[in-house]
């Protein structure tokens, strides 16, 4: 190297450290900090709109915090003293009056209302948006039609700022269904712009960028890494968030996400192992807030209509042999609500969930299997989704262990997570494990899905009977009408059945576990257990 | 030499048509089926039926595959169902970070491992030879994801040197404009040092886990191979005739040396683009490998097909690169090409 050289480099070298030394400890980034919020999870979303194809669960949380709904719920205090959204108490979000009739609700919008780019909230835009989750199939359409909202026809502009919806039919549950994330408010002049005719929704535009009036904007997406959000200074859908930006990355591997919490460095993080949170939340360093899945139970199904499940006695005889609390101790670290073993004389209650009478009892177990004329040993498999393998795995070793001790001998079979819809669509597994939760948090919409005999995707076990149908039937419809003595009858009625027959056995009701820094507080609890960064504050 | 490259390339041709015809027949037979997987958690079975459709999954095999083949030519890869991006802009985004990546751990392993090899070869059985053979031995036997755990837990959680394992940049800091999308590069053209050193402080620990894995092929065969060629006639004569030891090793040997040294490097390129993946994991790394992973558990036919394509045509360059190299270095393999 030539001399000239040398010193051109060593004084560039001297240029470069004084101009990075200053910028790295600068105010500015040190507020930037105090006021941006740093979110690690496992998955990112895979399209920034839930009327998306395929929108995932991550997709929903940006959905959620970017548009506004007609309505949304109000808070009460949740276990723990943790705020948890309000099942019975509605407020508006951009409408600032609902008019409830017999067959039809009446929204007022707040005339302030306006999207990202300006334009006001109109009834039209109210209209095309509601239009467009009943008509884009797929979930969404899936999720309108539970509470009977099917048809675009319903949706009616009374003038630019009143709409009305108009029922089908009387349903307990079509507003709360206006409440849920789903029919959601788009800015319908820009979305129509990049419209198609292969698009007529605008569906490619919505999946890249957010055209809400939420409070929070997407100003930054990469898929799989990021998701940068920035707050909507003008939002009127409730106070102005304090969080000024919130950065959301995807850290894969469980270990890491913790130690950047232990650290200081992520503010909040949720989808860590059960082992994990209980450990944070014994060394208290972190606020661990872990509340109950609503209208959620992990359970062992049986498929009712092959042998040896079509037998009671057997399903009796898996009721008795489960190691629930070993379960509980040791998959779950105690994080979950047991749902087992509750006293002999405690009476039904009209809710969901709710404790079985079943507890472990090898002795009754094997009794009943010999009952049931199986004295010698049969063989099965049990099937479980990889995807939530954490739990799932050491569940089903535990499961497999206690049920070959009453000659029931399981193979256990993993089921890839792409595969495993497929699999339960078919029903031919004959015993498995797996989760259900409703967003809306009635008992007689989570047996609709999971009991009913028109058989729909989560009645997994195949089980029909037309007395549970009458059961059910007849609570949706009670509920309707609001006649609460025949409604209570019902659902004490369709809970017992489940119980007595037991084509599924309830384990636990899950936990939603998130961690955050001490400095972080207003963490709210919705139905959809994503966050809302709305009412989170860092101080 | 153009007439060589040339030959290569042709000979490139009809692997990378059985690379487009075996991937697609792979990712088809994959168990899982994308459109429930796609269709979410509370699909019934009519909304499945409406998403095959959509994503063209209902058509016979053949048509698909001439679609996909069309769209091929276009340089259309596809559009990736889990992140929604199409195919060939994320890789396009993604290769730079795994290529910056994999290029930094090679070339730290070089300079760790022929160094030593050389050393280990000129004085076997000393203690460098021993150091050679544990340092190796350690590197090789430890899985790339535990190093990198390990080196997160001390450098990071424990001593509090290294930075959060949050991928490329620290999440502060916007990345230089790109030109190269390799960001240290990027950063010194943009004349942004402050990026450059959050991203090289980025980049070390992952590298380093590369780099202690890919260690041991490179060390040992530089030690074998120097070793065969130490004991040869033509090193003793240059012995013999008086030449300083510095030089017969050097000029003498080591060049000969090279040629099976060179070989396991292109190998052990490729295979760090596979180990890539886990370490990519770990770090949370922006890479390609771990985008094909998350695709594959997800049926997501388009990235998994893209991602062995653009491998497949890598692994065609680099051949032809090292093929290139061995005749610069060895004016033998030139005359017989």
């Amino acid at each position: 190297m030539k001399r000239r050289d040398f010193l051109k480099s060593v004084s560039g070298l001297a240029a470069g450290t004084m101009v990075s030394a200053p910028a790295i400890f600068s105010p500015a980034k040190a507020d930037a900090r105090s006021e941006t919020l740093l979110i690690v999870s496992e998955g990112g979303p895979n399209n920034l709109d839930i009327h998306g194809v395929g929108t995932n669960v991550p997709g929903y949380e940006v959905s959620w915090n970017c548009y506004d709904r007609l309505i949304t719920h109000e808070m009460k205090s949740g276990p723990g003293g943790v705020p948890y959204y309000d099942r019975d108490k509605i407020k508006g979000e951009l409408a600032e009056d609902m008019n409830l009739g017999d067959m039809s609700v009446t929204f007022k919008l707040k005339k302030n209302a306006k999207f990202h780019d300006g334009a006001p909230v109109t009834a039209k835009d109210v209209k095309w948006s509601l239009d467009r989750a009943v008509s884009v199939g797929g979930f969404p359409t899936f999720q309108m039609s539970a509470g009977s909202l099917t048809k675009p026809e319903q949706f009616v502009i009374v003038d630019d700022y009143t709409v009305r919806v108009d029922f089908l039919k009387k349903d307990k549950l079509t507003i709360p269904d206006l409440a849920v994330i789903v029919p959601c408010v788009v800015n319908s002049e820009l979305v129509k712009r990049s419209a198609s005719e292969k698009d007529p929704w605008g569906l490619e535009y919505t999946k890249q960028q957010t055209a809400g009036s939420g409070a929070y904007k997407v100003t930054k997406w990469t898929a799989g890494t990021e998701v940068v959000m920035e707050r909507n200074d003008a939002w009127v859908g409730g106070p102005v968030p304090k969080i000024r930006r919130v950065i959301w990355r995807m850290v894969p591997q469980a270990g890491n996400r913790r130690a950047l919490l232990e650290r200081g460095d992520a503010d909040i993080s949720y989808e860590l192992p059960n082992k994990d949170f209980q450990e944070m939340k014994a060394e208290s360093k972190l606020n661990v807030v872990s509340l109950p899945f609503s209208n959620g139970i992990q359970y062992i199904g049986m498929n009712v209509t092959k042998p040896p499940f079509d037998n009671l006695k057997v399903r009796q005889a898996v009721a008795y042999a489960l190691p629930y609390q070993k379960i509980m101790d040791a998959v779950l670290f105690g994080l979950a609500n047991p749902m087992f073993g509750a006293p002999a004389d405690k009476p039904t209650e009209v809710g969901w969930p709710q404790a079985h009478k079943y507890f472990t009892d090898m002795e009754k177990a094997k009794a009943l299997m010999a009952e049931a004329g199986y004295a010698n040993s049969i063989e099965t498999t049990l099937s479980f989704d990889l995807n939530f393998a954490q739990v799932n795995e050491p569940l089903c070793v535990l499961v497999q262990e206690s049920l070959g001790q009453i000659g029931i001998k399981c193979t256990i079979n993993k089921v890839p997570g792409a595969n495993w819809r497929t699999e339960l669509t078919k029903k031919e597994m004959p015993l498995f494990t797996n989760v259900f939760s409703g967003w809306l948090d009635y008992p007689e919409y989570f047996f609709y899905w999971c009991y009913h005999g028109n058989n729909s995707i989560f009645n997994t076990m195949s089980y029909k009977s037309p007395e549970m149908d009458r059961l059910i039937d007849g609570a949706r419809e009670s509920a309707a009408t609001g006649d609460t003595a025949a409604y209570d009858k019902d659902v004490k009625g369709f809970v017992d059945l489940a119980f007595s027959d037991i084509p599924r056995i309830p384990l636990y009701q899950p936990f939603v576990n998130v961690a955050m820094q001490k400095n972080i507080s207003g963490y709210q609890y919705w139905f959809h257990r994503r966050l809302d960064y709305r009412s989170l504050v860092k101080a | 030499m153009l007439s060589l490259i040339g030959k290569r390339l042709m000979f490139a041709v009809p692997s990378l048509i059985g690379v487009v015809i075996v991937t697609f027949l792979l990712t088809r037979a994959l168990p899982g089926d994308p459109a429930a997987y796609f269709a979410g958690p509370a699909a019934t079975t009519e909304a499945v039926e409406q998403i095959r459709k959509k994503l063209g999954f209902d058509r016979p095999l053949i048509e698909q595959f001439i679609r996909y083949t069309n769209d091929l030519a276009h340089g259309d890869l596809g559009t990736s169902l889990t992140t929604g991006q199409p195919v060939a802009t994320e890789i396009r985004n993604r290769l730079p970070a795994s290529a910056e990546l994999t290029l930094l751990g090679l070339i730290i392993s070089v300079a760790i491992a022929l160094p030593l090899g050389v050393l280990a070869a000129t004085r076997p059985g000393s203690w460098i030879d021993h150091l050679c053979r544990v340092t190796t031995t350690a590197g090789v036997s430890l899985p790339v994801f535990f190093t990198g755990l390990v080196l997160v837990y001390v450098f990071y959680f424990l001593l509090g040197w290294s930075p959060a394992p949050l991928g490329r940049l620290d999440v502060f800091y916007s990345a230089p404009p790109t030109v190269t999308g390799f960001y240290l590069i990027d950063a010194l053209i943009e004349r942004d040092f402050e990026a450059f050193r959050s991203a090289l402080s980025q980049l070390i620990l992952p590298a380093a886990t590369l780099a202690i894995f890919s260690l041991a092929p490179i060390a040992r065969m530089t030690r074998a191979s120097m070793l065969s060629v130490l004991a040869s006639d033509f090193v003793r004569t240059a012995r013999a005739s008086g030449l300083a030891p510095g030089k017969v090793i050097v000029t003498y040997a080591f060049r000969n040396a090279l040629l099976p040294v060179i070989t396991t490097l292109s190998m052990v390129f490729s295979f760090l683009l596979g180990a890539n993946v886990l370490v990519e994991k770990v770090f949370a790394w922006p890479g390609i490998g771990s985008y094909a992973v998350e695709a594959l558990i997800s049926s997501d036919f388009a990235p998994v097909q893209g991602f062995v394509l653009t491998m497949a045509v890598m692994y065609v360059v680099l051949n032809l690169l090292i093929d290139i190299l061995y005749g610069v270095i060895d004016p033998r393999v030139r005359l017989e090409g």
